[in-house]
């Protein structure tokens, strides 16, 4: 039997060192090259630690007990070391500051930090770094000061550091949160540019569901450390319950069920013409 | 009386970032204002003018007719509570309760009244409780609900919030706009910066669209929205809320919320 491509979660249950209660409690999420996969979910509902279980993290940094299996092509990846598992899926916070080392003059120096720690001959550090900038088409940054980007420059030089490590896998926790709509539009246009390669998958966690309208093809929704829904994007995000689900529906799925409960109908190419 | 007046504001930083040029404009007491902009447009610089974070380096800002540049801190503090954006850079008492009893107590507020202001906030944010819980045992989207639980506590005349719905859900979003309404209701002033057109369309009754430290549109959600605005907005990357885009594609004018919209076709096909 040949291994499944992709980053696999089954069953998986995680409570922090000396809590009481599972943070996650029974996930089930594949998230196979090309892909990208949404997470959304009310607060406290376990989005935040998806993530750093699927990163690896969870509990190789940050103590935890795991339950159930995450495996990335078909390897565990309780069994990696860190580096390795670096190397399969990567993974970006909310907030840029939090994820740039704050050692680096240049942004070029930034983006080489993870493949130097790999010890990649320097060739081929120079090679990733130039392919992580020209795939976020941030080249022209390599010589500015990390520390002077704006908030949704920041947020493509820490992703630009994440893609030069090499990973199958981008696990990106809320990476707009902290941006402007232009540094939004930026980081989303940089996800849908990588998934199009069909190189990598991509779970992106966000509240903003017109994001993960635009790009994903599938949708889990999280509730209570569970998942609540899950499916093709289109049918999870015009779900009517979203919004008791603690989820704000997209713009376009909001408005429609306005109109049809006072039982106004309108031409549904008014909706896409209004989303262009 | 205005609540808040900027006259012919300019700011400089130290190392000669030019933030802010030629400010107008005043705000009447009750007025739910919404400050939109792109980063680094002005709007947080300018929002630091009302409590002396910051003063301007020209022009004059006033509130209630008094300018604010001759008066202390610690009197502004009784005028304008400002909720920070990064709820962090505010936070530091090991008790929620704790940290909300910390503004009215420097304001003087003592025993029943204190505790009237601070239980009050709490339920307003829906932290009731959590008032024995450590601040950093909440997760982000409550902590900022408790830094502006510590903001209402002080009773100020002037509520700012800087992006009060980043990193909050469907129900910290309704809850905030519920706030915000609540707070307009008892008469003080609400000024809001968010990034999220609708939410501003839906919860503020006036838009101040700043670029490059200047205004370059203010009025009412559906005059600024409006479609013959949409190249001004686009030139500092702004996009109109969903439902504005959709009433223009149907030629409905001056709706720019849901709820407005959904009226106006109503009246439509009625009609």
């Amino acid at each position: 039997m040949s291994v499944e491509q992709a980053l696999v979660l089954r069953g998986v249950r995680y409570r922090y060192a000396g809590a009481d209660r599972f943070a996650l409690d029974g996930v089930d999420l594949v998230v196979r090259p090309g892909e990208v996969v949404g997470v959304t979910g009310p607060s406290d509902a376990g989005k935040s630690t998806l993530c750093l279980v699927a990163a690896g993290l969870a509990p190789g940094t940050i103590a935890g007990v795991l339950e159930g299996s995450v495996t990335v092509d078909g390897i565990e990846t309780r069994d990696q070391r860190p580096h390795e598992h670096a190397q399969q899926a990567g993974v970006l916070f909310q907030n840029p500051a939090t994820q740039l080392s704050g050692t680096s003059r240049y942004v070029w120096e930034e983006v080489a930090f993870g493949p130097r720690n790999l010890g990649l001959p320097l060739g081929d550090v120079v090679a990733r770094v130039e392919a992580a900038l020209a795939a976020l088409h941030i080249g022209h940054f390599g010589e500015r000061d990390p520390a002077r980007l704006s908030g949704g420059q920041g947020q493509l030089v820490a992703l630009a550091s994440v893609l030069a490590v090499g990973p199958r896998y981008l696990v990106l926790d809320e990476p707009t949160s902290q941006l402007d709509p232009q540094g939004t539009r930026l980081v989303g246009d940089a996800l849908a540019g990588i998934a199009d390669t069909g190189q990598t998958g991509i779970v992106l966690v966000e509240h903003k569901t017109d994001l993960l309208a635009a790009l994903c093809s599938r949708v889990l929704v999280l509730g209570g450390g569970r998942g609540v829904r899950e499916g093709p994007a289109a049918e999870v995000l015009a779900d009517a319950g979203l919004h008791d689900l603690g989820v704000e529906p997209p713009s376009a799925v909001r408005l429609r069920a306005r109109l049809a409960a006072a039982g106004v109908s309108v031409p549904e190419q008014a909706f896409a013409e209004a989303a262009a | 009386m205005s609540a808040i007046t900027f006259e012919g504001v300019g700011f400089v930083y130290p190392d000669g970032t030019r933030a802010l040029r030629d400010v107008s404009f005043s705000v009447e007491p009750g007025q739910r204002v919404a400050i939109v902009g792109q980063n680094g447009s002005g709007k947080s610089t300018l929002v630091r003018q009302l409590n002396g974070l910051l003063r301007p380096t020209e022009g004059r800002v006033l509130i209630d007719d008094r300018e604010v540049g001759r008066r202390h801190v610690a009197e502004l503090a009784r005028s304008v509570g400002l909720a920070f954006q990064n709820p962090d850079r505010q936070i530091f008492a090991a008790r929620v309760r704790k940290e909300v009893e910390f503004g009215p107590r420097n304001l003087g507020l003592r025993g029943a009244d204190l505790q009237r202001v601070v239980n009050e906030a709490l339920v307003l944010v829906g932290l009731a409780a959590d008032a024995e819980t450590n601040p950093y045992d909440l997760g982000f989207s409550r902590r900022k609900l408790l830094a502006l639980a510590s903001i209402l506590a002080m009773e100020t005349p002037i509520v700012v919030l800087d992006e009060p719905t980043t990193g909050q859900d469907a129900r910290g979003v309704d809850r905030v706009e519920s706030i915000v309404r609540h707070l307009a209701g008892l008469g003080r002033t609400v000024i809001g910066i968010s990034h999220d057109l609708r939410f501003v369309a839906e919860t503020f009754e006036r838009v101040v669209v700043m670029r490059g430290g200047g205004v370059i549109l203010d009025g009412p959600p559906a005059t600024v929205f409006v479609e013959a605005n949409w190249p001004l907005l686009a030139s500092t990357h702004l996009v109109p809320p969903f439902a504005a885009r959709f009433a223009a594609r149907l030629g409905i004018s001056g709706a720019v919320t849901d709820d407005s919209v959904v009226a106006a076709l109503a009246a439509r096909s009625s009609g």
